[in-house]
C-alpha cells in the first residue's frame, strides 16, 4: 500500500511534465493539425540557457528558472514564425516533415556551435531532498512539480474557459474556418497557441532540467516522445485528455519500473510503449475522444 | 451594399462559378436558389472569403474585399451563415455566441447578448448546454444569433432551413420574416425556392455556375418554367430530400 503511494507520488511528479508538454502539443494539434515533433527543441534550447545562467553567470536557479520559461516561449514563437508559418495549410503531412525539419535542425545547430557532448550543470540542492512522511519518502522537487502543474493547469482551464483567447483557440480547434467567419484572425490565433504550448513547455523544462542537470543537442528528444505519446494517448487534439495521458503514463512508468525484476529495468520504456499498442487494440479513440479533431 | 461582377471559382481546373454578377442594396433581401451543385454555397464562401476567385471582383459599400480573408470580410460587416451551420459543437450555446462577438469590445459584446436573446429566448434557456446537444430548431437558431452578434451590416444564410422538420422551416422563415422587418440586409440561399420567394424582394436563380434567370422575386413566383427547368425541385414545400440532421 505503502510502495503504491509512492509509485503513485514519483510517477504524478514524472507525469506532470509528460502533462504539461502533451498538453501543449494537443493545443497545437488543435489549431494546425500537425503533431509538432519540434517541440521538444523547447526543452534543448532552454536547457542551453540553463548551462548558460548556471554555469557560466553563476546567477543560480532563481535567475534560470523565468529565464528557461522565457526562452522556452520565446523559441516556440520563433518557431511558428520562421517554419509553420509558410506550410500553414499545406497538407498534414508537409506540415509534419516541417516539424522534423526544426527538429533536427536545431539539433545540427547546438552539435555544430556547443558540441555533442553534455554539459552538466549543477542541480539546484534542494531538489533532492527528501520529506518523510511516515513511510514515505517524498522527493521535494516532486511536490515542487506536481503542486506548479496542478497551478498551471488551473490557470490554463480559466484561460481557456474564461477569457476570450480560450473560446478563440477552442474554437479554431473544433472548427478553424468557422472561427475565422466569425473573426478569429489566423496569424493570431495560431500565435497564441504557440505561446501557451511555449509557456507550458517552459514549466515543463524547468522541473525537467532540474532533475537532470544536462544539456546535449538531444535534450528534448525523450521528452518530446513521452509527450507526444500521452497526447495520443488522451485522444489527439483533447487538451484534457493530454493531461490525463501524461499523468497515466508517468505512473505506469514508475509502476513497471518498481514491478520489473532488476536486470529487466531496463526495458521499461520499451514495456510502456508495448502496453500502449495493446491500450489502442481496445481504445483506438483514445483516451477522451473528440470526433472535431479530425477537420472535415 | 453588395456588389459581385464577374466572379469565377474554380475547383482545380472545374470551375464552379463563372463569371457570376449579382447585387444586393441596403435593406434588401435578396435570394438565391438553384439546384444541388449548381455553385450556390461556392458563390457565399467566395464571397466571405473562404474560397478565393480566380477571376471578378466583390464590393461591400463601395469599397474593393476580392479575395480578403473571413475574418476580414466580418470585420468589413459580411457575416455568413455557413452551410450545415458548423456550430462549435463542444462549446455551450454562450460560447457560441461570445465567438460571434469576438470582433466587439467586452461591452458591446455582452449588450448584443442581450439583444439576441430577446429575438431567441430559447437559447436562454440553453445558455450552457454544448451546442451538440441542441435540437435542429435550436441550432439553427443559434447558428443566425451567433451570425448577429457580430453587428453585420449584411448577412448570408447558406439553406438555414436544411434537414429541419416542416414546422422548424416555417420557424426559420418567420424568423427570416422578422430580420426582414427589421430592415437587414440578406442574400439567403434556399432550395426551398417558393418560401424564399415569398420573403425575398429580388432572387437569381443559379444553374451549373451561371446565372441563368433574375428578377423580381414576385414576378419569379408566378414563371411555372422556372420551377421544372431550373430550380429542379417541385414547388410543394417538402420535395427536398430531408438529410438527416447530423446534430
Ligand atoms: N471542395 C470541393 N472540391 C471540388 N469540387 C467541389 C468542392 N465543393 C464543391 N464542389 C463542386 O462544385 C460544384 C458546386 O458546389 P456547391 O456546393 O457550391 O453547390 P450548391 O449549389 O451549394 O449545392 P447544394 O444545393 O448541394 O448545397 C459542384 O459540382 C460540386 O461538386
Ligand atoms: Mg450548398
Amino acid at each position: 500500500m505503502i510502495d503504491l503511494l509512492q509509485s503513485l507520488i514519483d510517477g504524478l511528479g514524472r507525469g506532470s511534465i509528460y502533462a504539461l508538454l502533451a498538453l501543449g502539443i494537443a493545443v497545437i494539434f488543435g489549431v494546425m493539425h500537425m503533431v509538432n515533433f519540434a517541440h521538444g527543441e523547447l526543452i534543448t534550447v532552454t536547457a542551453y540557457i540553463a548551462f548558460g545562467v548556471v554555469v557560466t553567470t553563476g546567477w543560480g536557479w532563481w535567475a534560470a528558472a523565468p529565464l528557461i520559461f522565457l526562452g522556452a516561449v520565446g523559441t516556440s514563437v520563433v518557431i511558428e514564425f520562421v517554419a509553420f508559418r509558410w506550410v500553414r495549410g499545406a497538407s498534414d503531412f508537409t506540415m509534419l516533415l516541417t516539424s522534423f525539419a526544426v527538429h533536427f535542425l536545431v539539433q545540427a545547430i547546438f552539435v555544430m556551435t556547443m558540441g555533442a557532448s553534455v554539459r552538466s550543470f549543477p542541480r539546484p540542492e534542494w531538489a533532492d531532498r527528501i520529506w518523510s512522511v511516515g513511510e514515505l519518502n517524498i522527493q521535494i522537487v516532486d511536490v515542487a512539480v506536481i503542486g506548479t502543474t496542478a497551478l498551471t493547469l488551473a490557470a490554463t482551464v480559466f484561460l481557456l474557459q474564461r477569457t476570450m483567447f480560450g473560446i478563440s483557440l477552442r474554437a479554431a480547434a473544433e472548427d478553424f474556418d468557422a472561427a475565422r467567419l466569425m473573426g478569429v484572425k489566423s496569424n493570431k490565433v495560431i500565435r497564441q497557441a504557440f505561446i501557451l504550448a511555449g509557456a507550458l513547455a517552459g514549466i515543463a523544462a524547468i522541473f525537467y532540467l532540474m532533475r537532470t542537470g544536462q544539456a546535449r543537442p538531444t535534450t528534448g528528444l525523450s521528452p518530446l516522445l513521452k509527450g507526444i505519446l500521452a497526447a495520443i494517448i488522451g485522444g489527439l487534439g483533447n487538451m484534457q485528455g493530454a493531461v490525463y495521458g501524461g499523468l497515466l503514463l508517468g505512473v505506469s512508468e514508475v509502476l513497471l519500473r518498481s514491478w520489473l525484476p532488476e536486470d529487466l529495468v531496463g526495458i521499461t520504456d520499451g514495456a510502456v510503449f508495448a502496453l500502449i499498442a495493446l491500450f489502442f487494440i481496445f481504445r483506438p479513440q483514445g483516451l477522451l475522444y473528440v470526433r472535431s479533431a479530425e477537420r472535415v | 451594399m453588395l456588389e459581385i461582377s464577374g466572379l469565377t471559382t474554380r475547383y482545380g481546373a472545374i470551375s464552379a462559378l463563372r463569371r457570376v454578377s449579382l447585387t444586393v442594396g441596403a435593406n434588401e433581401v435578396v435570394g438565391l436558389i438553384g439546384p444541388n451543385g449548381a455553385g450556390k454555397t461556392t458563390l457565399l464562401n467566395t464571397v466571405a472569403g473562404l474560397l478565393r476567385p480566380a477571376e471578378g471582383e466583390v464590393r461591400l459599400e463601395e469599397r474593393a474585399v476580392t479575395g480578403d480573408s473571413p475574418d476580414r470580410m466580418l470585420r468589413a460587416g459580411l457575416a455568413l451563415v455557413p452551410e450545415r451551420r458548423r456550430l462549435f459543437a463542444q462549446m455551450t450555446v454562450v460560447e457560441n455566441l461570445r465567438i460571434g462577438g469576438v470582433t466587439a469590445s467586452a461591452e458591446e459584446r455582452s449588450e448584443r447578448l442581450d439583444e439576441v436573446v430577446e429575438l431567441f429566448p430559447v437559447l436562454k434557456e440553453k445558455w450552457g448546454t454544448a451546442a451538440g446537444y441542441l435540437s435542429g430548431g435550436e441550432a439553427q437558431q443559434l447558428a443566425i444569433a451567433r451570425a448577429l452578434m457580430s453587428s453585420p451590416r449584411i448577412v448570408l444564410m447558406d439553406e438555414p432551413s436544411l434537414g429541419l422538420a416542416p414546422v422548424l422551416v416555417d420557424f426559420v422563415f418567420d424568423l427570416i420574416g422578422r430580420l426582414r422587418a427589421e430592415g437587414r440586409t440578406m442574400l439567403i440561399v434556399e432550395q426551398n425556392a417558393t418560401r424564399l420567394l415569398e420573403v425575398a424582394d429580388r432572387a437569381y436563380v443559379l444553374r451549373t455556375g451561371e446565372i441563368a434567370v433574375d428578377g423580381m422575386a414576385s414576378d419569379l413566383l408566378q414563371r411555372e418554367d422556372l420551377f421544372d427547368t431550373f430550380v429542379g425541385s417541385a414547388r410543394d414545400e417538402d420535395s427536398k430530400p430531408s438529410e438527416p440532421d447530423t446534430r
